[in-house]
């Protein structure tokens, strides 16, 4: 979807959460891939400003490590840069020899900025050349469901995207929501109640913990 | 996963599954038999009906008679 910005310049619309993820078909380390080809597994989609820069290897070593246990979760991982194919592979190799680590995940070559676009991952106030570090958290029904975006200077903590799949998988099962630094195994939030008859209940039902009708929590 | 080679030869992925395609399958099925994940199985599967060494079936996919050759003479 296109729009148009402050100076009459026609630029596609960022993502929004809860809308379907933006299509695509991209060149990757793996071959020709689709948004498609993820339909019916959770996907996190992460951008990064270049190939053969530090905070982006420690990155991508993290990340690698971390795939096994982003696959528990049936979540698959999906790299991208404005990168050559051939870039990513010397990389994605160096990375290897050097740091002890194979990247077993597919890396898009967006040269042509196709997604990058599409998903709003270039910042011109952070660089007009690179993208920035994004991660796109697209559910198996492919809805976009969480968006981070952090600056060429900070690299991310996969902990936390881990921490992010495995809270929006919880509320998806059960119908609950998370609270502040929920960790799995903590308990979850109750919707509140919608009515004062509910409101009532709410606080008298067996099994739940209340710091007052609004707030309940209980443990899955 | 990148299964046909440029001069149409199947890779090492692209025979992983022609391979697990000696009796027909679904996509789920194929990436249970390759050990491989649903969306390499779905890009190798792309690839290889294009190259004409599969086709879809109403349960899945199938090797053509070339995707039979192709793993004859690997």
């Amino acid at each position: 979807m296109m729009t148009t910005d402050g100076n009459g310049a026609v630029a596609p619309r960022l993502p929004r959460l809860g809308e379907p993820a933006p299509a695509f078909e991209a060149v990757t380390t793996q071959g020709t891939l689709r948004l498609e080809d993820f339909a019916g597994s959770w996907l996190v989609l992460f951008s990064h400003p270049a190939d053969f820069t530090p905070v982006c290897t420690t990155e991508f070593a993290a990340f690698a490590k971390a795939l096994p246990r982003f696959r528990e979760l049936e979540c698959e991982l999906l790299g991208l840069s404005i990168d050559s194919v051939y870039s990513h592979i010397a990389w994605m190799r160096n990375v290897e020899e050097k740091l002890g680590v194979k990247v077993e995940f597919p890396v898009i070559a967006d040269l042509d900025r196709q997604v990058a676009i599409a998903y709003g991952m270039i910042m011109p106030g952070e660089s007009r050349t690179e993208t920035v570090r994004c991660v796109f958290v697209i559910d198996d029904r492919q809805t976009l469901r969480a968006m981070i975006y952090y600056p060429l200077t900070t690299g991310r903590n996969v902990e936390e995207i881990l921490r992010l799949v495995k809270a929006l998988q919880v509320a998806d099962r059960s119908s609950v929501a998370t609270p502040a630094n929920w960790v799995e195994g903590e308990p979850v939030i109750v919707p509140p109640p919608l009515t004062q008859e509910a409101a009532a209940q709410r606080v008298a039902t067996p099994g739940l913990e209340c710091v007052d009708w609004y707030l309940c929590t209980r443990t899955l | 996963m990148a299964c046909v080679n440029p001069d149409g030869s199947p890779s090492p992925s692209g025979l992983l599954l022609l391979r697990a395609l000696e009796r027909p399958g679904s996509e789920r099925e194929l990436a249970g038999r390759t050990g491989r994940p649903l969306f390499q199985v779905r890009s190798g599967l792309r690839e290889l009906e294009s190259a004409g060494l599969v086709r879809a079936i109403p349960a899945g996919f199938e090797l053509t008679e070339g995707g039979r050759e192709r793993l004859a003479v690997a």
